[in-house]
């Protein structure tokens, strides 16, 4: 029997689709471009997180931290080939110093590269740290980094301390800009969906899926449990290196609480995104960051002074009652989309029975 | 930085005030410290919720007391108050998540502490509020050394409260039920506990102590809505150091703690004192590894 899911066909229309989407959305909705920017930027955040949090069972709340050391990473670069950094940050960035076509361009590629390898680094320094913390420790722990890196950088003058920091001007159009940062959203996000589908299928997939399932029979059988954790946790470091990288220079500003670590906020989303997806899955976080994005960007308005509250009560009602989500959902009412024999599992019940 | 190290060398007295000023305020903190404990060692729930429960309690003291109360019959009020609430939110919610994994308790209790901060925020605003009791405080050498009198009343009342849970805690009924609870849930109901019962009453009573220990900051300290997340990390704190289940630990940490952040706030800065007291939360939680680490490896 062949699934829809498996059909080759589907699959193939299913991609174009969301390609000629991606493509064609911004043309159609110019005023929304920077919206959908935020959305694939959700759709990453989801995508790494659930490396981590549904593939591997590491329950991370700091993993915005990576996303704003990219951020801070890139911006230093970027100022810092041309200008003096401090000099920049004193003056607020404002007006006086112009960067042009190439200098812009040259410094924003040297950013990208730069922020994900200190992304990586610091993954790689942190996992040695927190990866034998279990449970409840690790998700308290991670949180704890991300909040005390947020309180610290905001001390640390050379990056303009709390104030924050503005990014070079964009040397042209800002009609072009937004589709620019736009496009590179998008393929980040595109990337980030085709290396995980890659992994998945890998050896590498089953090795993090049996750390999840049970991690001390997993070093039993020979995993090298620390290494595996540690290049997850790279990857995830990675992805969110970019996406920082790009954000800081799409919102032209950021400052280290409400943009660069905002652990309440970007750093809950990711979780609730995935949750409501349906955790372990591909397609989960994908479905969930979109929903929610594009379910609180419709409705934040309306909500008067009770955006805040609704969110807190949908991470409840989500935790509490829709543990599966909804990729878990449609595979508990129609396994066979996905290939999953059940007229076994029938014939058994119906023998008890 | 150095410079605030060196006259803490050079006026002792002044140090003894801040550690005097550390250990009254460590009070409150290991009764909030004891209430995590209480409801993570009876039903594994990790309440990310609890210093919002802190700052509801203050928010009603001092609610009443703008309309003449004093404190000190305000503080009975939070506690009832928050009870009821604990109440409720265990009945909509806690109960569901008892079964589940850890995440979810700290996930659902993270969602609670979200809608009762930005709940508060709308009802009370989210300027910072104190309740200013003006009473002088006492001086020693040459009022080198001041003790506030405010700050003595809310570390006598933490006592007090604190024996008079302990000890409902080591001889009522309900207290040895949820002990045999937290020892083994199953065999408790096989013995004809009503454990149902027993966490949401563990739950509900947290919640109450967390009421009344809030009454008490607002007398100390200012409030507003969103600071509710680092009495959390404190109570985290104290209760990874001291583990679960050792009230004697559970108050040194918490007089620790408080002893700690007065002089770190000092030494570094006021500034740093929410950076203090997440950076002793890594601190802790990689000791607590170490620790661990070593004990595999005498088990290997």
């Amino acid at each position: 029997m062949n699934s829809i899911m498996n059909s080759p066909v589907a699959k193939f229309a299913l991609y174009a689709t969301i390609l000629a989407l991606g493509i064609l959305l911004p043309m159609w909705f110019p005023n929304y471009t920077g919206q959908m920017t935020v959305m694939w930027m959700m759709v990453v955040f989801a995508l790494t997180w659930d490396i981590l949090g549904g593939q591997m069972g590491y329950n991370s709340l700091g993993n915005i931290f990576f996303f704003g050391a990219g951020m801070y990473a890139t911006g230093m670069v970027q100022v810092g080939m041309f200008y003096d950094l401090a000099e920049y940050n004193s003056a607020a960035g404002g007006g006086i110093f112009n960067f042009t076509f190439s200098q812009y361009f040259t410094g924003m590629a040297a950013g990208f590269v730069v922020a994900a390898i200190v992304c990586v680094i610091l993954a790689v320094i942190l996992g040695r740290l927190v990866f034998g913390l279990r449970g409840p420790y690790f998700a308290i722990g991670t949180l704890a980094i991300a909040t005390v890196v947020g309180e610290l950088v905001s001390t640390w003058e050379l990056v303009g301390g709390g104030q924050g920091m503005s990014m070079p001007n964009y040397p042209g159009d800002l009609g072009e800009a937004k589709f620019v940062f736009y496009s590179m959203m998008f393929v980040l996000a595109i990337c980030t969906f085709a290396f995980l589908r890659w992994l998945y299928g890998s050896r590498f997939g089953l090795a993090i899926n049996a750390i999840r399932d049970d991690e001390e029979k997993a070093e039993g059988m020979g995993i090298h449990t620390l290494r595996y954790k540690t290049v997850a946790w790279s990857i995830a470091a990675f992805f969110l290196g970019i996406a920082g990288a790009i954000y800081g220079n799409f919102n032209n500003f950021f400052e280290p609480i409400d943009v660069a670590f905002p652990t309440t906020t970007f750093g809950i989303f990711m979780v609730l995104m995935v949750l409501l997806g349906g955790k372990g899955t591909l397609w989960g976080p994908v479905i969930g960051a979109i929903l929610f994005h594009v379910i609180k960007e419709v409705t934040w308005t309306y909500l008067l002074n009770l955006q805040w509250v609704a969110l807190g009560l949908l991470i409840v009602v989500t935790v509490v009652y829709f543990q599966e989500g909804i990729m878990g959902w449609i595979m508990r009412k129609k396994p066979t989309w996905f290939g999953i024999r059940v007229e076994g599992e029938k014939q058994r019940l119906g023998d008890m029975r | 930085m150095w410079d605030n190290l060196q006259i803490m060398f050079s006026i002792p007295v002044l140090t003894l005030g801040m550690i005097i000023d550390g250990l009254l305020i460590g009070g409150i903190f290991a009764l909030i410290a004891y209430g995590l404990a209480l409801v993570w060692g009876v039903m594994n729930v990790k309440n990310l919720a609890q210093g919002d429960f802190v700052i509801l309690g203050a928010y009603v003291t001092w609610w009443l007391y703008g309309y003449g109360i004093n404190p000190i019959f305000g503080i009975p009020v939070a506690f009832a108050a928050l009870w009821g609430l604990g109440w409720i939110i265990y009945k909509l919610v806690i109960c569901r998540v008892i079964e589940h994994d850890l995440f979810t308790s700290l996930l659902a209790t993270f969602g609670i502490a979200i809608v009762m901060q930005q709940t508060m925020k709308i009802v009370f605003g989210a300027d910072e509020q104190t309740i200013a009791l003006n009473l002088e405080s006492f001086g020693f050498f040459d009022n080198l050394l001041t003790i506030q009198p405010t700050r003595l009343i809310a570390f006598i009342s933490a006592i007090v409260l604190a024996v008079a849970v302990i000890s409902f805690m080591k001889r009522s009924r309900m207290g040895q039920a949820i002990r045999a609870t937290a020892q083994n849930p199953r065999a408790a109901r096989v013995m004809g506990i009503d454990t149902e019962k027993v966490y949401s009453f563990t739950f509900s009573l947290n919640a109450a102590i967390c009421g009344a220990a809030g009454g008490l900051i607002s007398m100390i300290w200012e409030f507003q809505p969103f600071i509710g997340l680092i009495y959390s990390i404190r109570a985290f704190v104290i209760v990874t150091a001291a583990g679960l289940g050792n009230l004697a630990a559970v108050i040194a940490a918490g007089l620790g703690m408080g002893v700690v952040e007065q002089t770190g706030a000092f030494v570094f800065g006021t500034e740093y004192q929410q950076a203090i007291v997440v950076g002793l939360l890594v601190v802790v939680l990689l000791v607590k590894l170490v620790l661990s680490s070593r004990r595999r490896q005498v088990v290997e």
